[in-house]
């Protein structure tokens, strides 16, 4: 069996024939060569593979490609690019947000969502957002704290 | 870890996705939101013919106030849960549980009818609507019926669900002379499965409880409610003493089987701190005072 969809990711729409048991991860690694989004686990522990759909934050390998038909998705590819990195990802640098970089997709895709969600008020607040995102290198320090510094600096905005 | 091939249909309608699995012949299995059947899929562990999506179902996800229920269509994710002021309002129990529920990531996906469906033995849901003593709505081949979440559940992952019947909402009763109220959890890591958690909730008259509720997860094969723990309340004034023999007849009501996690031993006591806790915190809360 084979389905039309058309979904829209980082702002380029795409038109594909996929089978249902197509994952999106694989849909958007594998048919759009969109390679940012990594893939862990396969069953929804790590979160390496977490992208915005319309605006949430999901696990692509728990997600059917088919069920995005319509949907609006950014993956990492999407926040920023290396000349411009968006706020979050400039922390990441500048706190050593990261080590290998695996996991880094997925934990900057949390984070964009954690920002908008919730205010993030304590330090605990932000690894108990975190805590579906493994991460095997940093020992979450500098991911903490570069979420922080985005938190801090939004506040300070608003004040 | 790539799911086997199925076919997939998502229709329009509750009937339209019923007679799909009637035409599975017993081979179809129904998504919602995704989050428990697609790991299984991805593990092969499930392997249906066809997938029914209700995805494209409209009218399924809403949380409204109807006299003194809250009614919840069965497609309502947790984060709308997690978010809602009506949740907030008049189902503090379930307010305080959600964000135990799995990951945000997770709680953007799944639904409350999904996970029902599921029937895991540690997951807030079930236990929620056992603790409410929520009515569970579905629809399948000979029409409607509603189920006591008590008689839904019938083991680790199983419940009274014919195989193609859909839940499409679930009433969950305010208690609305319940003041006092505690939500209790343990996890490994936050948002995993819970090695034990506890519901409380409390009327007080003349600082005496006059109502108790109290119901349990992840010490049995099936979400429970404690009815002689309740009981035991009932006329009990608050303090160190009621809490421990509180605590005492809830780890004798509980019978936990030893897992990779922990062994049952664990389970027993870790179950009956949280009950201790967990009336001291909503005897606190009914008194006015914070806890």
């Amino acid at each position: 069996m084979k389905m039309d969809i058309a979904v829209t990711v980082n702002g380029r729409k795409y038109q594909e024939i996929v089978e249902p048991r197509l994952l999106l991860s694989d849909f958007l690694r594998e048919t759009l060569g969109l390679t940012g989004t990594h893939v862990g686990c396969e069953h929804g522990i790590c979160g390496a593979c977490t992208v915005l759909v319309n605006g949430d934050s999901v696990r692509s390998c728990l997600t059917l490609a088919v069920r995005a038909n319509g949907a609006e998705i950014t993956t990492v590819e999407g926040l920023g690019t290396p000349e411009a990195l968006n706020e979050l990802q400039h922390q990441f640098r500048e706190k050593h947000g990261l080590q290998c970089g695996f996991c880094t997709p997925g934990m900057l895709i949390t984070g964009m969502d954690l920002l908008k969600k919730y205010p993030l008020a304590s330090d605990a607040e932000i690894r108990e957002g975190l805590s579906g995102n493994l991460c095997r290198c940093t020992g979450y320090q500098n991911i903490v704290a570069a979420i922080r510094a985005v938190v801090d600096q939004q506040d300070g905005n608003a004040s | 870890m790539k799911p086997a091939a199925f076919d997939y249909v998502a229709p329009r309608d509750l009937k339209s996705a019923i007679d799909a699995l009637v035409g599975a012949g017993g081979d179809g299995k129904v998504m919602a939101g995704g989050q428990s059947l697609t790991p299984l899929l991805n593990f092969r562990m499930a392997r249906p013919s066809l997938i029914v999506d209700l995805l494209r179902i409209p009218g399924l996800s809403f949380i409204e106030l109807r006299e003194n229920t809250v009614v919840i269509g069965a497609l309502t994710r947790h984060a709308d849960l997690e978010f809602s002021d009506v949740i907030a309002a008049h189902l503090p129990v379930m307010a305080a549980a959600m964000p135990h529920v799995a990951h945000l990531a997770i709680r953007n996906r799944g639904t409350i009818g999904g996970s029902l469906s599921h029937a895991d033995p540690a997951a807030e849901l079930p236990m929620l609507a056992v603790f409410y003593g929520a009515t569970i709505k579905v629809e399948g081949p000979a029409g409607r019926r509603e189920i006591p979440a008590e008689e839904f559940f019938v083991s680790a992952l199983s419940n009274c669900l014919e195989p193609e019947e859909i839940v499409f909402e679930i009433e969950f009763p305010v208690l609305t002379s319940h003041t006092g109220w505690a939500f209790e959890e343990v996890a490994r890591r936050f948002g995993d499965f819970a090695l034990g958690c506890i519901a409380v909730s409390l009327e007080l008259t003349d600082n005496t409880v006059s109502d108790a509720r109290v119901a349990v997860m992840g010490v049995d094969d099936t979400p429970r409610r404690l009815r002689e723990a309740e009981e035991i309340l009932r006329g009990a004034e608050g303090g160190a003493r009621t809490a421990l023999r509180f605590a005492q007849i809830v780890r004798a009501s509980v019978s936990p089987a030893d897992d990779i996690h922990v062994s049952s031993d664990y389970r027993r006591n870790l179950i009956g701190a949280l009950a201790e806790r967990a009336f001291n915190t909503a005897f606190a809360r009914a008194v006015g005072a914070k806890p």
